[in-house]
């Protein structure tokens, strides 16, 4: 008898019956749904035969392309289970008063919100912001993939790696109780001996790998893959964030994988970093995380005032207002970036000097901010504005995130900083920004690129529902955040006894389900839009009247993205091969060197999925094994020198005559 | 870019090109970012050294624990591996392969005698009682040194592989570009350990 539990703890480790949530009904529903759903799904895949399709065409896709629309699919994936967490904790809120303790523990609430703010930046905006790099980067420099098509595949899969292991996390023991950022010394073994911080820790880490490697991909395919004359300056001013934002990338993420291994070193082997006893230092992580934290939310923000920019040129018809100084603003704000990070614990009560220098910092970001802000309302000036879905989310962005912008500033004054710390009104600053700057940015992307990446536009109807609902959805549940936090309530509470407030978190309920319907009329346009596709359809490749080399070629574009290397003259290159009579050549197709699709990314990001599993569950063979498989398998995907092909001339010629024929049945 | 020269006409300018376009190869540039972020982990490790360094929680100083001729010993075998290294790189160079597999091969044994002594120092020192828990100047250590050990670890096993390969193929264009890639990561870690050995070593037992 003994024998037999020695033997299941040594293959189990500490996982048992008493991990799976049985006890808690709304965890069951939600497995019952989730399960219920995804039996449908497979089987609808088993079906339809698609295994085959998916496996050979997407999963193992070294398309820039095809692996840009997977990131996306699983950020809106990721999206939906982020909002139900928060629409989870706006309803917690509204109604725990007068004794009330609402339907969620603080057990559970407590999982929530650190749920929440992972998935929202780790699992939804970072790889939404990835994948938007990834399908137009590439095209907008003329290039047919990027420097390391293998890498962005395996990339791809260890970022939807990191979010199996959060999702698991669900259904299988529990997730971290410390808030998104787990400060020890509560996420010590001391203090969170479960394995909710272990989840929390190893979702990291294995997303954060994708997330590395991608970014020094991204940089060298910008600096090295330019098509002929397109300079720096004559880049488009999304690639330019977009090397900004990834250098921001390789300049930090180590820094996080680096800081999460001393956490993990401090809670498996028991040395003492961040302890509180022998010399440890818990502000040492703080410190490090938010070297790492504070560039990341410019590295969210910063391709989505490129997306902002691509969308004010090409909507109001004018080349954008001073590029030069946009180009350097970014830059200006890549650096500056870094050497704010201490305006996150002002309170740590590093003295005045220190907090002083931190403060200006980050009062001197708003200056390239605002010099971006003029120079799209500069380029909107005297433009033919045309205000298309994209225009609507960018004027919006406009209006709402100068708002964020100044109770950032609020909030870089330590003083005032000491009163607001970790009150709702910081709440509502990051949310102001983060949906205001980002999402809205992201969504303006999605709507604008659509068409380049499927051949058809989006329902404009649903377009501006899902626009109107978030907007004034947005203003409805985080305005009231601002008053609250003003009068001193602070975030992460669950029940409260002041019933005066309760009004405000039932007006931020309300916004909550105005941004719910938002997401609703997101979800009913893609598919309305599908329904619609032929009506939708965009022959000429060119919905807009784009301006930059992406439109150029079809839409979708074929796996080479363009038959000819674009040669540049100019940064609107695409606006100037019009004007300039560009005509699309028909013949002379040379074949094409393209890389070979491989699955070995997706096994490695596997192996690395269960390697992590047993580190959570203290499974030491598994974790043995795992890790052996992946050195293997890395060994073994070297000895393969096969890895590239050419598509012939006549496959070209014939996906370009096809094209030819569509467009004069066109005219 | 210079094969691409673009003939600018008046009129109608050339807004495609009709020959093949080959991109310069991107390797080296990605390997280099790589190294530059693996560079941070290195900076986030020495910060932490250069914080808690000190934090000794009544335990043992440096100056108890470290024995400088080990030390001196290992660094020479690493700076040793370093030269063997640029040996095999000018034996390919020369297209020599029989010449460059042995340099590599001293290489690798180099790199192996290092790893032997710190595997031996990190023992004697947890026998001692100052393992990587005893206090936050121990934890900081064994992290520092144990990571520069375990980089030098996976460039062995990497090493070995690249010595199978070039015994395969020869010394074809794709495995002159990973032994360029090797021959970086085994400098950079060679820079890294001077760091550790000034900063962790020599200025730690200063005191």
């Amino acid at each position: 008898m003994f024998g037999d539990i020695s033997l299941t703890q040594f293959i189990f480790g500490r996982l048992t019956w008493e991990a799976i949530p049985y006890h808690e009904p709304i965890l069951v529903v939600t497995f019952a749904v989730v399960a219920l759903g995804g039996i449908a799904l497979l089987g609808l895949i088993t079906k339809f035969k698609l295994w085959g399709y998916l496996w050979h065409e997407w999963f193992t896709s070294v398309d820039h392309k095809k692996i840009g629309i997977m990131y996306i699919i699983l950020a809106i994936v990721m999206l939906l289970r982020g909002f139900a967490d928060a629409i989870m904790m706006r309803i917690q809120q509204a109604i725990a008063f007068n004794g009330n303790e609402g339907y969620l523990n603080p057990h559970h609430y407590d999982q929530i919100f650190t749920a929440h703010g992972v998935i929202m930046i780790f699992f939804v905006a970072m790889p939404f912001v990835t994948g938007f790099m990834n399908y137009v980067v590439p095209l907008q420099i003329g290039a047919r993939d990027v420097s390391f098509p293998f890498l962005n595949n395996f990339s791809f899969w260890m970022t939807t790696g990191g979010a199996i292991i959060v999702m698991m996390s669900l259904f299988v023991g529990e997730f971290a109780r410390t808030g998104w950022l787990a400060y020890p010394p509560l996420s010590g073994v001391d203090y969170s001996p479960g394995v909710g911080v272990d989840y929390y820790i190893w979702g990291l880490q294995v997303a954060g790998v994708g997330t590395t490697l991608s970014g020094i991909n991204l940089i060298a395919t910008i600096v090295k893959m330019r098509a002929p004359g397109m300079t720096f300056m004559k880049m488009p001013v999304f690639t330019w964030t977009s090397l900004c934002t990834n250098i921001l990338i390789v300049a930090t993420f180590p820094i996080l994988t680096a800081t999460l291994a001393l956490l993990s070193l401090d809670r498996y082997v028991g040395t003492n970093f961040f302890t509180n006893d022998l010399g440890g230092n818990p502000m040492m992580y703080i410190n490090l995380i938010w070297i790492w934290g504070h560039p990341e939310v410019y590295i969210l923000v910063l391709p989505a005032f490129g997306i902002f920019s691509e969308v004010v040129a090409t909507f109001c018809g004018k080349r954008l207002f001073g590029y030069a100084s946009m180009v350097y603003a970014t830059c200006v704000i890549m650096i500056l970036s870094y050497i704010v990070w201490l305006h996150h614990f002002f309170t740590m009560g590093s003295g005045a000097s220190v907090n002083a220098f931190f403060g200006i910092t980050t009062m001197i970001i708003s200056i390239p901010t605002g010099a971006k802000m003029f120079n799209w309302l500069f380029t909107m000036y005297r433009g033919r504005i045309r205000y298309e879905v994209p225009m609507l989310w960018t004027v919006g962005f406009m209006i709402t995130f100068v708002i964020g912008g100044m109770t950032g500033v609020m909030l870089a004054i330590p003083p005032a900083d000491f009163v607001l710390h970790n009150s709702l009104f910081l709440i509502a600053h990051f949310h102001n920004v983060i949906i205001g700057g980002v999402l809205f940015g992201l969504m303006a992307g999605l709507v604008y690129w659509w068409p380049k990446a499927f051949g058809y536009k989006l329902d404009p109807f649903w377009g501006k529902m899902t626009f109107w609902f978030w907007q004034i959805g947005f203003f409805f549940a985080f305005m009231p955040l601002y008053v609250l936090g003003l009068m001193g309530v602070t975030r992460r509470v669950s029940q409260f006894e002041d019933p005066s407030l309760q009004i405000w978190f039932i007006i931020a309920a309300f916004g909550a389900g105005l941004i719910a319907l938002g997401i609703g009329s997101f979800i009913v346009q893609l598919v309305v839009s599908y329904l619609r596709r032929d009506e939708l359809r965009v022959i000429s490749g060119d919905p807009w009247d784009g301006r930059t080399l992406e439109w150029s070629t079809s839409s979708p574009p074929p796996d080479y993205n363009f038959a000819f290397t674009p040669v540049v003259h100019d940064h609107d290159s695409w606006y100037d091969m019009k004007s300039r009579g560009y005509e699309r050549p028909l013949q002379g197709f040379k074949p094409i060197h393209m890389p070979k699709n491989t699955g070995t990314g997706v096994i490695l990001a596997g192996i690395s999925v269960v390697l992590a599993f047993a580190m959570i569950w203290y499974m030491w063979w598994l974790v043995a094994v795992s890790f052996i498989g992946i050195i293997a398998v890395s060994i073994a995907h070297t000895f393969n020198y096969n890895r590239d092909f050419f598509i012939p001339a006549e496959t070209v010629a014939a996906t370009e005559d096809a094209r030819s024929k569509l467009l004069q049945e066109r005219t | 870019m210079s094969a691409t020269q673009v003939q600018q006409t008046d009129e109608k300018p050339q807004f495609y090109l009709t020959e093949d376009h080959h991109p310069e190869n991107s390797t080296m540039l990605g390997f280099w970012l790589y190294l530059m972020s693996d560079c941070l982990i290195f900076a986030v490790l020495f910060a932490t050294h250069g914080v808690l360094g000190r934090n000794y929680a009544a335990g043992p100083s440096p100056a108890d624990l470290f024995d400088l001729n080990i030390v001196a010993i290992n660094t020479a075998m690493l700076l040793l591996s370093s030269i063997t290294y640029g040996f095999a790189m000018l034996q390919m160079e020369r297209n020599a392969k029989m010449e460059t597999l042995v340099w590599l091969g001293i290489t690798g044994v180099f790199g192996a005698i290092f790893l032997a002594l710190e595997l031996y120092e990190f023992y004697h020192l947890i026998h001692e009682g100052a393992g990587p828990t005893r206090s936050a100047f121990l934890s900081s250590f064994f992290t520092l040194v144990g990571t520069h050990g375990l980089h030098v670890t996976f460039g062995i096993i990497w090493l070995i592989t690249l010595m199978v390969q070039v015994g395969r193929h020869g010394l074809i264009p794709e495995n002159r570009r990973r032994l360029m890639c090797l021959s970086m990561f085994w400098h950079f870690l060679d820079v890294i350990w001077i760091g550790v050995f000034s900063f962790v070593y020599l200025l730690g037992v200063i005191g």
